[in-house]
């Protein structure tokens, strides 16, 4: 597969979205709504339940299964009442010393009046701000398209993972190609230069794990929940001071 | 006129007339007759009217016509509101680590035509006689775009400031995060706002001044989590630019929308400030925090070059305080400075 194929196959249709990942990985999963300021943002999903026994915060962007859904959640297209959400899930994961794990699926923040009259930009830089200071493990894992701001504002994490054709880049390789060379007949090449695919991203240290998609069968959900029940385990026996230290050294880097 | 240009000249990209007309082919003259004298005159890029470049440079780009801001540069801009700039990190540069296609050659032509290594200034200054970190933004170099080298120097500097106890002034200007240097680049938005935290949880003040524009990746990070978030008048503050924006709901936007103005209405700026007001209104914000208790661990900070600075702060200073903490602050802050200068190092290697 190019990194084109890869940039449709992370868009496909019929793709497992946070909602899947919920439903095969979490125990009893209670999700929580509102960001006590303004709204509910069905593109993000947030609430508690257990992996592996252990209690989680899981927050996750959501794009809909159906046409109806997509709708509801703006495929996946987060406003800034989504991410403050995100955070106050965050700092009540932080108090009660849960881990919190991240999935991230989305083109990008929703670029929209509302959005910016409600600061989408305050929003993504809080969201950012506060989850790299974070007392407690964060992980997070790319399960689709981890589009720019609106992803990065989820995945200040102590790592990151991604599956086998998901993507992560600053700019979708068709606002590339429109911006710099204003053709858009050349997405398929600005996809290769963005190097946006797995293997590009681990060798950038822009991700830890690539984790094999095995058909999202029922034996990858369980092993990819083995791998995050294990993470969280070893995660939590870090020193809270030293883990926010590792995780700004993880960014510091670059 | 060969074939590129008039490529360019028929294939212009449609101004939105929400984002204003940048300054942003000032001078396509090639390096070689950089020695050319300096423009006489220039025309108002909102007026149109006919005014001395001297006239506007000594009116702080403001036209004296129409009021109208021009862009100034980042080192006008410092040169407007600090004194006894003394320049850190200068030497930190990016590269392309994406090896993207023909940014070797942009980066080369935009370092001849403006003078810098990449979109930002930072260093040590005193406003107001305070001393501060501060760094301002170039709009000349991509829009000051950020990728590694702008990221590297700001968070470079609020490392500094943090182990040297210093408050942090920013003047910002940006489009964004850098297309070029991919994921590269948006990882700067993560490591500059780690570095922000740090230095708020030293309980040290960060004022950002965001100036036209501050879009995009970087109003999505270090441009909204200051303590103080200043706005120049008139400027366009966002996440997506309006052109984005009027794509993706296919309507036109309101007249002022993502302007300062609108900014402050909506509740995400502290204050709109004129360029001319600027200095003023820094100094007093700093000397107000620093009365509160980083004045006098200033003074036992290590010296700047500029002994006038350093008297500056001594009167800033409450005299029976000063005595008591500068034993124990200067250790710290001689280890801060040391590992500000190996951080320098790492990223000049």
């Amino acid at each position: 597969m190019n990194a084109y194929d890869i940039v449709r196959a992370s868009r496909e249709k019929g793709r497992p979205t946070a909602q899947k990942y919920i439903d095969e990985m979490v125990e009893g999963f209670i999700e929580l709504h509102g960001d006590r300021c303004f709204a509910d943002d069905a593109a993000i999903i947030g609430g508690i339940g257990r992996m592996g026994g252990r209690p989680v915060t899981v927050i996750g962007i959501e794009k809909g299964a159906d046409t109806k859904s997509k709708v509801a959640r703006n495929f996946g297209c987060a406003h800034p009442e989504g991410y403050r959400k995100a955070v106050r899930l965050m700092q009540q994961a932080e108090k009660f010393h849960r881990p919190v794990l991240c999935l991230v699926d989305t083109s990008g923040a929703y670029c929209g009046i509302g959005a910016e009259e409600r600061g989408q930009s305050e929003a993504i830089a809080t969201a950012i701000f506060d989850m790299i200071r974070l007392k407690t493990p964060a992980l997070t894992l790319i399960i689709g398209e981890g589009g720019s701001g609106g992803a990065l504002g989820l995945s200040a994490a102590d790592e990151v993972w991604i599956t086998e054709t998901s993507t992560y880049s600053v700019i979708s390789p068709e606002g590339c190609a429109s911006i710099l060379w204003k053709d858009a007949s050349k997405v398929a090449q600005a996809a290769e230069c963005l190097k946006m695919t797995a293997p590009d991203l681990i060798r950038l240290g822009a991700v830890e794990r690539v984790i094999p998609e095995q058909g999202f069968s029922p034996a990858f959900y369980a092993g990819l929940k083995a791998q995050i029940v294990s993470f969280f385990e070893e995660k939590s026996r870090i020193p809270v001071d030293s883990l926010v230290e590792a995780r700004y050294a993880r960014f510091r880097k670059f | 006129m060969n074939f590129e240009d008039l490529k360019k000249f028929f294939f212009r990209k449609p101004k939105n007339a929400l984002e204003g007309t940048e300054d942003a082919a000032p001078d396509s003259r090639p390096a070689s007759e950089a020695a050319i004298p300096e423009k006489l005159v220039e025309k108002c890029e909102k007026c149109g009217q006919i005014i001395l470049s001297d006239e506007l440079r000594d009116n702080f780009g403001i036209c004296p016509k129409c009021g109208h801001y021009k862009k100034i540069d980042a080192r006008a801009r410092i040169a407007l509101c600090a004194e006894q700039f003394e320049e850190l990190f200068e030497g930190v540069e990016g590269g392309n680590p994406l090896d993207f296609p023909g940014y070797d050659e942009k980066l080369a032509s935009l370092r001849a035509k403006t003078g810098e290594k990449d979109a930002v200034v930072c260093g040590t200054a005193a406003i107001g006689g305070v001393r501060c970190a501060l760094f301002s933004m170039d709009y000349r170099f991509q829009m000051g775009s950020m990728g590694h080298a702008v990221g590297e120097k700001i968070t470079a500097l609020f490392e500094y400031a943090t182990a040297n106890r210093l408050p942090v002034v920013g003047f910002i200007l940006s489009g964004g995060a850098r297309m070029q240097e991919g994921i590269v680049s948006l990882m700067q938005m993560a490591k500059t706002s780690a570095a922000v935290a740090k230095h708020s949880e030293a309980g040290l003040l960060y004022i950002a001044v965001l100036t036209d524009p501050t879009t995009g990746g970087v109003s999505a990070s270090f441009a909204f989590e200051a303590d103080v978030i200043i706005a120049e008048k008139g400027a366009l503050i966002g996440f997506a630019g309006p052109r984005v924006i009027e794509q993706t709901i296919r309507q036109k936007l309101p007249a002022g929308f993502q302007r300062a103005e609108f900014l402050q209405e909506k509740g995400f700026v502290d204050r709109i400030v004129g360029r001319r007001e600027m200095p003023a209104l820094l100094a007093s914000l700093l000397q107000l925090h620093c009365a509160a208790g980083e004045g006098e661990e200033e003074t036992s900070a290590p010296a700047p070059a500029s002994s006038a600075a350093a008297a500056a702060q001594a009167a800033q200073a409450a005299a029976d305080a000063a005595a008591k903490d500068a034993s124990s602050a200067a250790p710290a802050a001689e280890e801060g400075g040391k590992a500000a200068e190996e951080g320098g190092k790492e990223v000049t290697a």
